[in-house]
Parts: C-alpha cells; sequence; structure tokens
C-alpha cells in the first residue's frame, strides 16, 4: 500500500512510500500445550511473568488501530492459554479491529467460544497437525490434541464463525495433502492453508526430520493447484511453497516493515517472527515508545524497508518489486549476513550449496526435538 | 446468479470505513480488500435481503446508468466474492 501517513503522526519522509500496517500478529503468551517441533517462537521463550499485562495489550490495539491496523491476528503459543482472551477480543471489537483467533484449540470448550464470540471474535484458524490422531499427536507432542481440534471444528462451525485450517506441511506428512483437503471440506472450512515449514527457530533444529524432498515438495504444489480448481467456491487454499526447492525467493511479509508488524509477549516489536535472529537488530517496546514510532522511524522496521538497503544482484533486478529480495533472516541463517542475497535465489553464490544442503536433509532422517518452555 | 437469488456477506465478512486510508474495506478471514467506490456502492445495497435485482434497481437509479452495464459490473464482483468463500447466494 501506498497510503500516506495519517495526519498528525510520526510520518515518513516524502520519498519513502511505504503506508501503514495492514496486519498485526499480537503472540500474548509462549505458553502452549502442544510443542510442535517447527513452532516459529524463538528459542529462548518467553515465561508467563514477562507477558505483558491485559491493559497494555488493549492499549497496543488501540494504538493499532489509529496507526492503520485493521486485522488483528492473536496467537501465541495458544492465545488460550491467557484468562483475558475474552477480555482481549472485547477491545478488539471495542477498537473496530478484525479479531481473528489462531489456535491449537487446547484451552477451548464449547461455553468459552461462543463467550468469544459474543464478544466479538471474528474468525477462528485453527491449527493441523496431521489427518489422524496418530500422526497429529505425535507432531504436536500432546495425546489428545487431535480429538479435542476435532470437536473446537465442530463447535466453530456450529457457532457460524469462519473457520480456516492451518496444516504445515513437512517430510512427515505433506503425502497425506489429499486427506487434509478433504478433512477440510468434511469440517466444513472455508479456508485451508498449506504452509511448507520454515526453517526458523525450532525448526531449525529438526531440518533432517523435517525436510521435504523436492519430489514431494512439487507433487504437493501440483495437488494444491488441482485442488484450487476442483474447490473453486467451496474452499479456499492458501499456499507456502517448499522454497528450499524453488529459484526464486518468497515475497517475505510482502517486504519488510510494509504491511504487517509482530509483538511479542514481552512487549517488543518486530518485522516478522523471525527478526530476533538477526543479532544487531534492537527491539523498541510498547512498554517505552508508542506503536506508531516504532512503526515508523524504529531502525529496525527501516533496516530493510524499501530497495536501498540491497547489494547486487539484488538491487538492479526485476524481479525486487515481486519478492522484495526475500528472507532476510534466511539470509542471516545461511550467508551470515542478513543483507545479503536470499541464497533461495538462483543468483546468490550460495544457491547451490543451500540446495544440497537442503537435499541432503530430505534425504536424512532424525529424531525430533520437541519445542520446550524453560521451567 | 439470477436476479431473483438473493446474495449475502458471509459470517465473519464485514465492510468499513478505513479512516486512515480514507477508502471503504471488506474485512474477511486473513484478507482487507480496498473496495473501490463501485464495490463499495454494489455492498452497501447487498444487504441479505434484497435479491440481485432489487440491488441493481437501486443502483441504476442511484447512478443512472444502463442497466446491462451495471448488471455485468455486479454480477462480476459479487461472483468473485462468492468464489473467494466471502458471499452466498441463495
Amino acid at each position: 500500500m501506498d497510503a500516506p501517513a495519517p495526519e498528525g503522526s510520526a510520518g515518513p519522509s516524502p520519498s519513502i512510500t511505504y503506508g501503514p500496517p495492514i496486519a498485526m500478529l499480537a503472540e500474548v503468551t509462549h505458553r502452549c500445550p502442544l510443542s510442535c517441533p517447527y513452532c516459529s517462537n524463538p528459542l529462548e521463550l518467553t515465561k508467563r511473568d514477562g507477558e505483558l499485562p491485559t491493559e497494555i495489550w488493549v492499549d497496543v490495539f488501540r494504538q493499532a488501530a489509529e496507526l492503520g491496523v485493521l486485522q488483528m491476528h492473536l496467537s501465541g503459543g495458544e492465545p488460550a492459554s491467557r484468562r483475558d482472551l475474552e477480555e482481549l477480543i472485547s477491545a478488539c471489537r471495542e477498537y473496530d479491529l478484525y479479531s481473528n483467533l489462531i489456535t491449537s484449540g487446547i484451552g477451548l470448550t464449547e461455553k468459552r467460544l461462543a463467550a468469544l464470540k459474543e464478544r466479538g471474535l471474528d474468525h477462528v484458524q485453527l491449527s493441523l497437525q496431521g489427518v489422524d490422531a496418530e500422526m497429529a499427536d505425535l507432531i504436536g507432542g500432546y495425546k489428545g490434541g487431535y480429538s479435542r481440534k476435532m470437536d473446537v471444528a465442530g463447535w466453530t462451525t456450529a457457532l457460524d464463525l469462519p473457520l480456516t485450517l492451518n496444516a504445515v506441511v513437512h517430510e512427515k506428512n505433506i503425502d497425506r495433502l489429499p486427506d487434509m483437503i478433504d478433512l477440510a471440506v468434511t469440517m466444513g472450512a472455508r479456508r485451508l492453508e498449506v504452509a511448507t515449514v520454515q526453517f526458523h527457530g525450532w525448526a531449525d533444529r529438526n531440518r533432517a526430520a523435517l525436510m521435504p524432498t523436492r519430489e514431494q515438495a512439487k507433487l504437493c504444489g501440483q495437488r494444491v493447484a488441482e485442488a484450487r480448481e476442483r474447490l473453486k467456491g467451496a474452499l479456499v487454499i492458501d499456499y507456502v511453497p517448499a522454497d528450499h526447492h524453488a529459484d526464486y525467493p518468497k515475497p517475505c511479509m510482502g517486504g519488510w516493515g510494509s504491511t504487517g508488524l509482530n509483538v511479542v509477549p514481552d512487549g517488543r516489536v518486530m518485522p516478522c517472527h523471525a527478526a530476533h535472529t538477526i543479532p544487531h537488530l534492537v527491539f523498541e517496546n510498547v512498554k517505552d515508545t508508542p506503536l506508531a514510532d516504532i512503526w515508523w522511524k524504529s531502525s529496525a522496521f527501516n533496516a530493510y524497508r524499501g530497495f536501498d538497503w540491497m547489494p547486487e544482484p539484488c538491487r538492479s533486478c526485476d524481479r525486487k518489486a515481486r519478492d522484495f529480495g526475500g528472507c532476510r533472516c534466511q539470509a542471516m541463517a545461511m550467508a551470515g549476513d542478513a543483507a545479503a542475497t536470499d541464497p533461495v535465489c538462483i543468483k546468490s553464490p550460495l544457491h547451490a550449496q543451500m540446495q544440497a544442503s537442503a537435499q541432503a536433509d530430505a534425504e536424512s532422517d532424525g529424531e525430533l526435538t520437541y519445542r520446550i518452555m524453560p521451567k | 446468479m439470477t436476479e431473483a437469488e438473493c446474495p449475502r456477506l458471509l459470517s465473519g465478512c464485514r465492510t468499513k470505513y478505513d479512516t486512515v486510508r480514507g477508502n471503504w474495506v471488506l474485512l474477511a478471514p486473513e484478507r482487507a480488500i480496498k473496495l473501490d467506490e463501485i464495490g463499495a456502492a454494489i455492498l452497501a445495497e447487498t444487504d441479505g435481503e434484497r435479491s440481485l435485482g432489487g440491488i441493481l434497481d437501486a443502483l441504476v437509479a442511484k447512478y443512472n446508468a444502463p442497466r446491462e452495464q451495471i448488471a455485468g459490473d455486479v454480477v462480476k464482483f459479487l461472483t468473485s466474492l462468492r468464489d473467494r468463500r466471502m458471499l452466498e447466494v441463495t
């Protein structure tokens, strides 16, 4: 979006054309009953006593709405682990934010879900770890999780709340995609997100166990295309392909600091999930700094905005307005420099090495390392 | 879509005026769609009770434009929302 800064706010200089954020991810807690080995949370998890209290979250939601955020994604960890989830949903409605509950389903009851709807909840996004209890409970590390999830899906549609299923696919479950699609239809989901695991944080520790093969990734893409055509008007499918097997990078976050922001449980604000893996970035905290100042002025949000930060071959690449240079965290992890060309790109000197390493991980297997909370 | 049928936004899909950017938006699961003047006018008439024919009548009166032209735009727009699971037709 190229919308100008709202009047009276600390706007960008006239030469910069990014606008206010459309979406905010509120990671209200890192607590979660599940321990998925590909969790996008950082390795160093925030404990309960480090979480922002209700009143600060409510004020952040107000600031977000004033800044231009339209959609508030409540996530975690498991947002239902917070006893004040009801109040947080009420705050979204009060500030006319579209509220999206991103949940494993654990911690919800039929009564609680109905109460959340009453308070203005707009949408439920339910995670799916597998298409049967055996796989789902193995990946989630939580016995009985699958069964509860099926209950939550039923309550959601019975309450006439829109339901999206979110399936992270990887080596161990990607071949079951047709069953996931059937399940989404059977459960009455309107949308299915098929997201190939992103290898940051906990997932990075599980590369050998979770990296799909090139052939698996290709088949998955074909199956998504076929299902989209067949289910047009019945089920919408969003797809995040396996970029390790691609020739060009994904348009990560639609461009750094361009459309969304992520507030983590202790109040720090980041341009994406994995930005904390870039060691030189300093993240400001909503406890100290107004959200608008963080968005428009902070060094972390301005670090990779636009195109000026780009090295060659990115700077003169005709794809730069399409993929915005790909993923900075992936560049950090593989090239040791967050400003380097994303190694997924065929123009990166590390491309061949990255693909060979992905293929080696795909062909090997490993024990799952589960996400664990500090004591 | 026939003129007797009634289009209705599905639950979890609603319009709002975006005061920061100065335009109408359609908010839906994982989507915020900026509406141009025509899109906003169509959804303002799509109240879940009025039939497609009724919506066309209202827009023809309001914009003083040929009915066939308006019908083409409206059906195309509403069909795209139906394909994206934001609208149903009963």
